[in-house]
């Protein structure tokens, strides 16, 4: 019945074993083996998420929960190292080793220059983050969402400072993790307090079933806490300036975080804790309005880069707000949706990237590119489907997501949607924008580039056609109702995770139709506007006044350097050179000082004399007959000397 | 006789014996006033014994009380002869290295 549900361990096994094999054996195997084992261990888990996924649909209300040992037991206080296997992590398994695997296929050809050493280090750590991220989804109490969430954390930072030589990738790793760390404290802050409250078990099970015995104080501040670690891990406002910083790591990497993992990791966790959310409106607010501003504030940014990755980073951020949005509002099946549907086409994006960087001789600048349409044409064709995609328009995948979220958020405030709507259009610009100034008009690049264009090996093209599919036909696994009846394929699907919130009223069709065609006619100018100013006379040029602000990321960066980093540098340095030196170190050396001087000076009684020594022993004898005999009342002897 | 006699004298006489060790440089001297204190203490043994003795026995009670000050006495002695004849020896030998039985000559243990 569930034979493969019982076998979910292998899911994380495959990567971990992958993991061992390609990391103790860098410098022994040869390349060849090293992606074979990489992507092999990878296929073979997205083999059994695939039985596992078709055996999901059957489950029910029951999820299947696999114990595979005691990983924390002591009295009154029981942590399992279970899996939990439900329609929803099935889900997350698919898109996980799915998308996950077309990346390592890719990587295989992206990487190739690299040395064989640092190959099967790339491969070893690739493996680790599909492990990490599988261990966060698959994990059946939060303690081991918490491990592979502090896996994610590891392995982004191991990445993103993959070319360590260079200092400023280190500093971009190291931000990525520091920012994550803040997450995470809030995360196991929000873990202890539901500890505290269920009395000795985080197994998602019981905590939801306990739920409902929690007051509005404790279920506000709890998933206030676990959002915290939400907004650190899926980079949200504020915590999310480290994600365009992210690109330092190579492409493929970029589109794993951004796509299959890491990022969808608070998304995850928020709609598996969707009880505790839909007993919390208040953080609900504060969840969709930080989306929301997330959503805008980053699309603002992407419309004035010019580094094609950078605005690939903020596009993610975007759409990711968005997704917060969709939470936000209740619409969890819609938030899922979207995660979906953006790890194909931000996948695609990725990888078309790095696929034109890699014509382009690592040139990431969309101003010294242009024109690469006909040098290009499997690229060309796959990235201009997923701009389409994410901009919402239909029958691509994107429309459908985004829309439901737009819906969700106009049935539960106007303005929600107006802003969503005009960071929709937002998005068609900047992305039409990046589209042209890439593929279209003249190449502005040097000859000797343009000599060297080429379409990428066929390694790099087929997992771009793979996704070029899914980013079109993605949208079909969530028709809304107003096409066609009992279409949704992904919310019957979910139906048994997500608690369907009673009060949400469908609109009617008139509003909906009307809804989706605003946000299409706004995507659509958007595109034409972005496409025939940017084909012709691309933006070269710096930008000045408003654009300035928006090509410096509104200054946020600086601003987090003057209020946070700068003021802790400094008392760092204060309590360095004040305390530190002349205090602690003051006090120390004193003491040594002190002790040293006391020796040289008592040394002197030591002069050899026998004499001495006796005319010593006998004052100090009398010294202490005396203490003994008067010790409790040296009046007398203080007497006798008067 | 009042026991303040016998502890006056035992006083005085361990109170020369610190002085010559302390002032004297002649080893056998210093020697000599080791012996004096350690009979000076003997001396306050003995007195203190015969004290509780007598007590003892004004009050019909063990007339063998106080005895055990007297048995330390001779403990002391036998002590003191093996102290004796372990110190002369390293008095001759003193002599025979350095032709003295000055102690202030016995500094070479200096730094």
């Amino acid at each position: 019945m569930n034979q493969f549900s019982n076998l979910v361990y292998l899911v994380p096994l495959f990567p971990l074993i992958g993991f061992l094999i390609n990391g103790l054996g860098r410098n022994s195997l040869s390349k060849s083996l090293i992606s074979l084992i990489g992507c092999g261990v990878i296929l073979a888990s997205f083999a059994v998420s695939v039985g596992i996924f078709f055996e999901a649909r059957h489950f029910g209300n029951t999820p299947v929960i696999v114990n595979l040992f005691d990983f924390i037991k002591v009295p009154g206080f029981n942590i399992p190292f279970a899996f939990h296997v439900d329609q929803l992590s099935s889900l997350f398994l698919l898109i996980i080793t799915g998308v996950g695997f077309l990346i390592h296929v890719y990587s295989t050809a992206y990487m190739h220059e690299e040395a064989t050493q640092h190959y099967g280090r790339y491969f070893s750590y690739l493996n680790l983050f599909v492990f990490s991220m599988l261990l966060l989804v698959l994990g059946a109490n939060y303690l081991i969402m918490f491990i592979g969430w502090e896996g994610v954390g590891l392995c982004s930072y191991l990445l993103i400072g993959y070319w360590f030589k260079n200092n400023n990738y280190n500093y971009a790793a190291r931000k990525a993790f520091i920012m994550n760390r803040i997450g995470d404290v809030g995360f196991l802050l929000g873990i202890f307090w539901i500890l505290s409250k269920t009395g000795g078990t985080l197994t998602y099970t019981e905590v939801f079933a306990q739920a409902s015995t929690f007051s509005t104080f404790d279920v506000t501040a709890i998933t206030m806490l676990l959002f915290i670690g939400a907004m650190g891990k899926s980079a949200q406002i504020p915590l999310y300036t480290w994600l365009p910083d992210a690109m330092a790591g190579p492409t493929p990497v970029s589109a794993l975080i951004h796509a299959a993992t890491m990022v969808t990791a608070g998304i995850y966790m928020i709609v598996r804790s969707n009880v505790l959310y839909t007993m919390a409106p208040a953080t609900q607010i504060v969840v969709a309005i930080i989306g929301l501003a997330t959503a805008f504030f980053a699309a603002t940014i992407a419309t004035k880069q010019n580094d094609i990755k950078k605005v690939l980073a903020y596009s993610t951020v975007s759409q990711l707000g968005y997704m917060f949005l969709g939470l936000g509002v209740g619409a969890y099946t819609g938030a899922v949706f979207h995660v979906m549907t953006h790890a194909f086409f931000k996948a695609l994006l990725f990888l078309g990237a790095g696929s034109v960087i890699h014509a382009m001789q690592n040139q990431q600048d969309i101003r010294y590119m242009g024109g690469l349409k006909k040098h290009m044409p499997v690229t060309h064709i796959t990235f201009l489907l997923a701009c389409l995609a994410i901009s919402g328009i239909p029958p691509f995948s994107g429309f459908f997501s985004k829309d439901e979220i737009l819906a969700a958020a106009y049935e539960h405030n106007i303005i929600l949607w107006v802003i969503g709507v005009i960071t929709a259009g937002l998005t068609a610009f900047y992305m039409f924008r990046l589209y042209a100034m890439t593929f279209l008009g003249a190449f502005r690049g040097t000859h000797e580039q343009e000599h060297h264009l080429h379409e990428s090996p066929s390694a790099m093209t087929i997992p771009l056609i793979v996704l070029a599919i899914l980013s079109v036909v993605g949208g079909f696994a969530g028709i809304p109702e107003v096409f066609a009846s009992n279409a949704h394929g992904l919310e019957h699907f979910l139906s048994p995770v997500i608690a369907r919130n009673p009060e949400s009223h469908q609109l009617d069709h008139g509003t909906e139709y009307m809804l989706m065609g605003i946000s299409v006619a706004l995507a659509l100018i958007a595109i034409v506007y972005a496409w025939s100013r940017f084909s012709k006379k691309p933006e070269i040029e710096e930008a000045e006044g408003a654009g300035k602000l928006l090509a410096n990321k509104w200054y946020v960066d600086e601003l987090y350097d003057t209020v946070i980093s700068k003021p802790l540098l400094a008392s760092g340095n204060v309590l360095k050179n004040v305390v530190e030196k002349s205090g602690i170190d003051g006090i120390v050396n004193g003491v040594g000082r002190g002790i040293q001087y006391a020796g040289r000076q008592i040394r002197l009684m030591q002069s050899g004399q026998v004499g001495n020594y006796i005319l010593l022993m006998v004052l100090s004898m009398v010294l202490m007959i005396l203490l003994v005999f008067y010790g409790n009342n040296l009046t007398p002897i203080f007497n006798m000397f008067k | 006789m009042p026991i303040q006699y016998y502890i006056t004298l035992s006083i005085v006489l361990f109170c020369i014996g610190i002085v010559g060790v302390l002032t004297r440089r002649n080893a056998i001297i210093i020697f000599m006033c080791i012996e004096l204190m350690l009979n000076a203490v003997n001396l306050l043994l003995v007195a203190f014994s015969k004290m509780h003795n007598a007590v003892a026995v004004g009050s019909n009670a063990n007339p063998t009380a106080g005895v055990d000050g007297q048995l330390f006495v001779f403990f002391i002695m036998v002590v003191a002869a093996a102290e004796v004849s372990v110190g002369l020896s390293i008095i001759v030998m003193m002599y025979r290295n350095t032709h003295s039985v000055d102690v202030n000559f016995l500094n070479r243990l200096k730094n």
